[in-house]
């Protein structure tokens, strides 16, 4: 019985990479209906998720103590959002859209602007000519912060083309060196599961 | 000074006083803009001069995948780009694959539509969210009514006259993705590379580097990284948006960071490095707040 799951999974994973490389229509319907499967299998997780997001905060909340409001405030705008979107909607002036313009947006926006106090002060700290690579990677960084804002050309008028030149020359030949490198061992990882050899999805490695 | 003068304490300056430094910079540009200029670069012209290379009057796909967090550099590149098709008379279908992207877009296409006098339903389509990323971005290669048999407002699409001959990329000369993660992987390995379709990417300033081997391999046709990229973007459309708004604010923030990390490294020099002094070894003696 344990055979069953990796089965369907040597079976879709092969008729995925065959249908890939068949354009005959026959072949596309196929893949039509398994996007379709997808899609509901999404619509389950998304379910599965919210219940299991309710189960584990409402725990949480019953059982008392200091993070207990925490988890009551997820579940309270769990329960609200998911109410009201259903009721109302989700277009211009409901109480979803209104919650989203004056809570969600502005606090996303907050958190990752954050981001720019934290990154100055690493990189007061983190940017020290130490040694070689420190240093290369010293002044690259120097150059590129210059080079991809307006008032680096003011500062000087070689700093966009030097920037331009590290980003076309090294970062290309490391990216594209990385971007082969990944390409491979994600096909090696496929097929390592689709031949049941990784069999670690499973709960099992 | 007991542990060695101004040089030392500048390596040990409480990280607050940064904060400070990088708030003032920010802010101070913002509320007196000096509108520094922006010169386009070759991935953003690129950009630009497909848009401006689709026959006017043509649908356009555009993918637009981000949520309020990098609002700031996304946001104003959905809008010049909503600009720019309109100005050109593109008929945009847009749609977007994270949950909270709706109420974005919604503002983009309100603000792009007014300042443009475009109509919903006759010059664009908002098809609104649908989740499971890959296989629908999969699935618009084959039926974009299996996708989304509704718009975001609910109106089914076969009742917009501007759908009734879009079901797949093979009806849309150029698709267009702004996105803030892996989902502009998905569009270049399948709508660009499965599907042969045209594609031009936009993302934040720290994607932009991985995605430069597709633009010399050819999958991706435009590239715009970032509020710099959103920047460029806008002054090739002769618009003056967000972006080069924000310019000024971005270029002070790291002439302040360049200029403390100069300071750092003269301090370190002068002080004789991490060898000597308490507290030295973390890298400049920090003392946290």
């Amino acid at each position: 019985m344990r055979q069953g799951p990796f089965v369907l999974t040597f079976l879709v994973g092969a008729m995925l990479i065959a249908i890939f490389f068949i354009p005959h229509y026959r072949a596309q319907q196929v893949q039509t209906q398994l996007l379709d499967w997808a899609n509901i299998v999404y619509a389950f997780a998304l379910a599965l998720g919210s219940i299991s997001l309710l189960v584990l905060h409402g725990n949480k909340v019953r059982a008392g103590g200091s993070q207990a409001k925490y988890s009551f405030v997820t579940v309270a705008a769990l329960v609200v959002i998911t109410v009201a979107g259903v009721v109302q909607g989700v277009e211009e002036g409901t109480l979803v859209n209104r919650i989203y313009n004056a809570v969600n947006a502005p606090l996303a926006s907050t958190m990752f602007a954050l981001l720019a106090f934290f990154i100055a002060s690493a990189a007061f700290r983190a940017f020290r000519a130490r040694n070689t690579e420190a240093t290369l990677l010293l002044a690259t960084a120097l150059i590129m912060m210059f080079g991809r804002v307006s008032i680096g050309e003011f500062v000087w008028s070689g700093f966009p083309p030097l920037t331009e030149w590290l980003l076309d020359v090294p970062n290309l030949a490391a990216k594209r060196g990385v971007a082969i490198g990944v390409g491979l061992g994600a096909v090696a990882t496929a097929l390592k599961i689709i031949l049941g050899i990784d069999r670690s999805y499973m709960g099992k490695a | 000074m007991a542990d060695g003068g101004l040089w030392r304490r500048l390596l040990r300056l409480d990280r607050r006083w940064i904060f400070v430094l990088v708030g003032l910079a920010t802010a101070v540009p913002l509320l007196f803009p000096v509108n520094l200029p922006v010169t386009p670069t070759p991935r953003v012209q690129a950009f630009y001069d497909a848009v401006e290379s689709v026959p006017e009057g043509s649908p356009v796909l555009l993918s637009l995948d981000y949520e309020p967090d990098i609002m700031a550099e996304l946001q104003p590149m959905s809008i010049a780009v909503l600009r720019h098709c309109f100005r050109r008379n593109l008929k945009p279908v847009i749609l977007t694959l994270y949950p909270a992207g709706p109420g974005l877009i919604e503002r983009a296409l309100a603000i792009a539509s007014e300042a443009e006098g475009k109509k919903r339903d006759v010059d664009f389509v908002f098809l609104g969210y649908k989740s499971g990323s890959q296989s629908v971005i999969l699935g618009l290669g084959e039926s974009i009514r299996s996708m989304f048999p509704e718009d975001f407002w609910g109106t089914p699409i076969d009742d917009i006259p501007l759908m009734a001959n879009l079901n797949a990329y093979a009806d849309f000369p150029l698709v267009i993705n702004l996105s803030g993660s892996a989902i502009a992987d998905y569009y270049i390995r399948i709508a660009a590379t499965r599907y042969h379709k045209p594609l031009l990417l936009g993302c934040t300033a720290v994607m932009a580097t991985d995605y430069y081997p597709y633009l010399s391999s050819g999958q991706l046709l435009g590239l715009m990284g970032g509020m710099k990229g959103a920047a460029e973007y806008e002054r090739l459309a002769g618009l003056f948006g967000d972006a080069r708004r924000g310019m000024d604010a971005q270029s002070m923030v790291h002439v302040v960071i360049v200029i403390l990390v100069i300071l750092g490294n003269v301090a370190l020099l002068t002080t004789g490095g991490l060898r000597r002094g308490p507290g030295a070894s973390s890298g400049g003696g920090s003392r946290e707040p």
